[in-house]
């Protein structure tokens, strides 16, 4: 199993979640961060006061998958959150050891 | 969570509230003890007469409700305005600051303001008033107070509550130069003394005449007067009625609804306030952009109509000088916010929200002063001129200089207010579409109904100066007495965790 996370642009969430129940991703969990990379930041005036603001608001997706559903979840990810232009984003796979579910106790496979 | 015992700051707080009403006893016994100067002013004006006119219905309706839309300008739209430009974590206290002035001037202003700022004075009358009307001693439904127009009357309650919300939104301004930075405390004792020390006098140096309509009466008397014994006879008693008036108001110094009272005066005292006070920790590093733009244009906006009650009430009748001031509020503020964002939209690139709003602001300040004395178009220009100059402030004036006006109560207010004061000396000239000098203005000068550019320029600008002084140096003065008395500044831990937190023990949000 692997965790699959995500950080794209917000006003992609809506497409990166129709894509994701399209091959039967079936639970994510979206975060509001802020952030940096290539991307660069904007200017804000607030009548004299000059800001370089840098970190900017981006939506962190995390999914938890088999193993075998990795390439797909990650293309599905890809082709919607993409718009070819800098900030849309990177994916990052991570190792998970178990997944118990509260309300029933099946574990791993069974608790995705 | 565990239910705390009242702290000693809590119980240090009743013992202010229990010496608070030892002073306004003291201030019953003083009036009560001084009945033979009340009875001079009695005689002095003969009232009498006074006493036989009856207030307009119409007009005692439009200063109840004018009093109501001053009061909505501080709360909540000037509490709005300024809450939303501050972080999250001070927004509570911004908001309990411009409640708390509000409601602890009600109180002042009632047992003493009103007196100070509106009686006779005895020897002190250019300069201040007496205690003769302190807890509102001898003012009751059928007192009556004089209006711009000649045997028109009020009843004095209205022009008691009309005056006191302005005595309230004129120190809120000032917490807007020293927010995110000041103890609570600090806030509240420094508004007790200003509004009493500054204030008051302030109020009572422009606004207070004892008798207008004698002063009218006693002018028109001198023009018609032959020459000789007649002109001599009438002199004298225009020199006796006009030794009852404020010493701006008897210097022929123009200020329909404040913009030197309210304006300069709050303005100036911000501008030491901050510099005081010192830089909020993190200025110039931190992000300190505003929390919510929209609450700053709901204040705004609230500002802009109640504005209506501040400039057009201050006509205290409903006529024909009344919708003039409201159009001129209009169109100024129209102006203004216009002007704004255009220069805004050509020297910094964009049109911004917070710009229109500032540049409304700065309209309905400049327009004060010259409400009822400018004609509309005149209004009209004074917005267009009077927003570069603000931005010009609270931009390039503020940043080469460093100080940490945070809400920019000096650049807009203070500015914005000297322009007004400036501008309705030129504005009021007829040829220009004023509506020239009344007949009991530019009364010491004797040239009453007359326009004369230098000398109305030299009045407004004695003013002004007046007003910077006696509120720059006394607002110095006092804050030094606070700092000695509680401490101005919270530490700088108490600071960056926030004014909401640390003095208050809330949050304005929780989400």
């Amino acid at each position: 199993m692997k965790i699959v996370m995500a950080i794209i642009k917000p006003f992609k969430l809506e497409e990166v979640r129709d894509a994701l129940t399209a091959i039967g991703v079936h639970g994510l969990t979206v975060t509001e961060v802020k952030g940096y990379g290539r991307q660069k930041g904007h200017t804000e005036i607030y009548r004299g006061a000059e800001y370089a603001v840098s970190f900017l608001p981006k939506i962190k997706i995390e999914v938890a998958v088999a193993s075998e559903q990795v390439d797909k979840t990650i293309d599905a990810i890809t082709s919607a959150a993409k718009t070819g232009q800098i900030g849309d984003g990177k994916i990052f796979v991570i190792n998970l050891d178990h997944a118990i579910r509260i309300r029933t106790g099946e574990a791993d496979a069974a608790a995705l | 969570m565990t239910f705390k015992r009242p702290n000693s700051a809590g119980l240090a707080a009743l013992a202010i509230l229990a010496g608070l009403c030892a002073i306004g006893f003291a201030d019953a016994a003083l009036a009560q003890t001084a009945p033979a100067a009340a009875d001079a002013a009695k005689d002095a004006a003969p009232a009498a007469a006074a006493a036989a006119l009856v207030p307009n219905k119409g007009d005692t309706a439009w200063m109840l409700v004018s009093s109501a839309l001053v009061l909505m300008m501080s709360i909540p739209g000037l509490a709005l305005f300024y809450g939303g430009l501050v972080r999250t974590k001070n927004m509570a206290s911004v908001l309990t600051q411009v409640f708390a002035i509000v409601s602890m001037i009600g109180v002042t202003w009632t047992i003493y303001g009103y007196s100070m700022a509106f009686t006779d004075g005895g020897s002190m009358t250019p300069w201040v008033g007496g205690f003769s009307k302190a807890f509102l001693h001898g003012v009751d439904a059928s007192s009556t107070a004089a209006t711009f127009s000649n045997g028109v009357v009020i009843p004095e309650l209205a022009y008691f509550v009309f005056q006191m919300t302005f005595a309230m939104i004129t120190p809120a301004l000032i917490v807007g130069a020293f927010a995110e930075r000041i103890k609570f405390s600090a806030v509240m004792l420094f508004i007790l003394l200003w509004s009493t020390f500054i204030y008051y006098p302030i109020a009572h140096w422009v606004w207070f005449v004892a008798a207008p309509d004698d002063v009218a009466n006693a002018a028109k008397a001198l023009a018609a007067a032959a020459d000789g014994a007649a002109k001599t006879a009438a002199q004298a008693k225009l020199d006796e009625v006009t030794g009852s008036v404020g010493w701006l108001a008897g210097a022929g110094a123009l200020d329909f609804a404040g913009g030197t009272v309210v304006h300069i005066n709050a303005g100036i005292a911000g501008l030491v306030g901050a510099l005081i006070i010192g830089k909020r920790v993190g200025y110039g590093k931190d992000l300190m952009a505003p929390h919510s733009l929209t609450m700053t244009m709901i204040g705004a906006s609230l500002l802009w109509v109640g504005w209506f009650g501040f400039n057009a009430g201050s006509n205290l009748e409903s006529n024909g000088t009344t919708a003039l001031a409201f159009v001129n509020t209009m169109v100024a503020t129209a102006g203004a916010a216009f002007s704004w964002l255009i220069f805004e939209w050509i020297f910094k690139g964009k049109p911004s929200l917070l710009g229109i709003c500032s540049g409304a602001v700065a309209g309905l300040v400049a327009v004060t002063p010259a409400s009822g004395f400018a004609g509309p178009i005149g209004a009209m220009v004074l917005g267009f001129v009077v927003s570069p100059v603000c931005l010009f402030f609270v931009s390039t004036v503020k940043n080469s200089f460093g100080y940490d006006d945070a809400l920019d109560v000096f650049g807009v207010h203070c500015i914005g207010g000297i322009i007004g004061a400036l501008g309705t000396g030129i504005l009021v000239n007829p040829a220009l579409g004023g509506v020239g000098i009344t007949d009991y203005t530019n009364i010491t000068g004797n040239n009453a109904g007359t326009y004369d550019f230098v000398t109305q320029m030299i009045a407004q600008g004695k003013a002004v100066c007046a007003t910077l002084v006696w509120s720059g140096v006394g607002s110095a003065i006092l804050y030094k007495v606070v700092d000695v008395i509680v401490g101005l500044r919270p530490s700088v831990e108490q600071e960056r965790e926030g004014l909401d937190i640390t003095d208050h023990g809330e949050r304005a949000y929780n989400y």
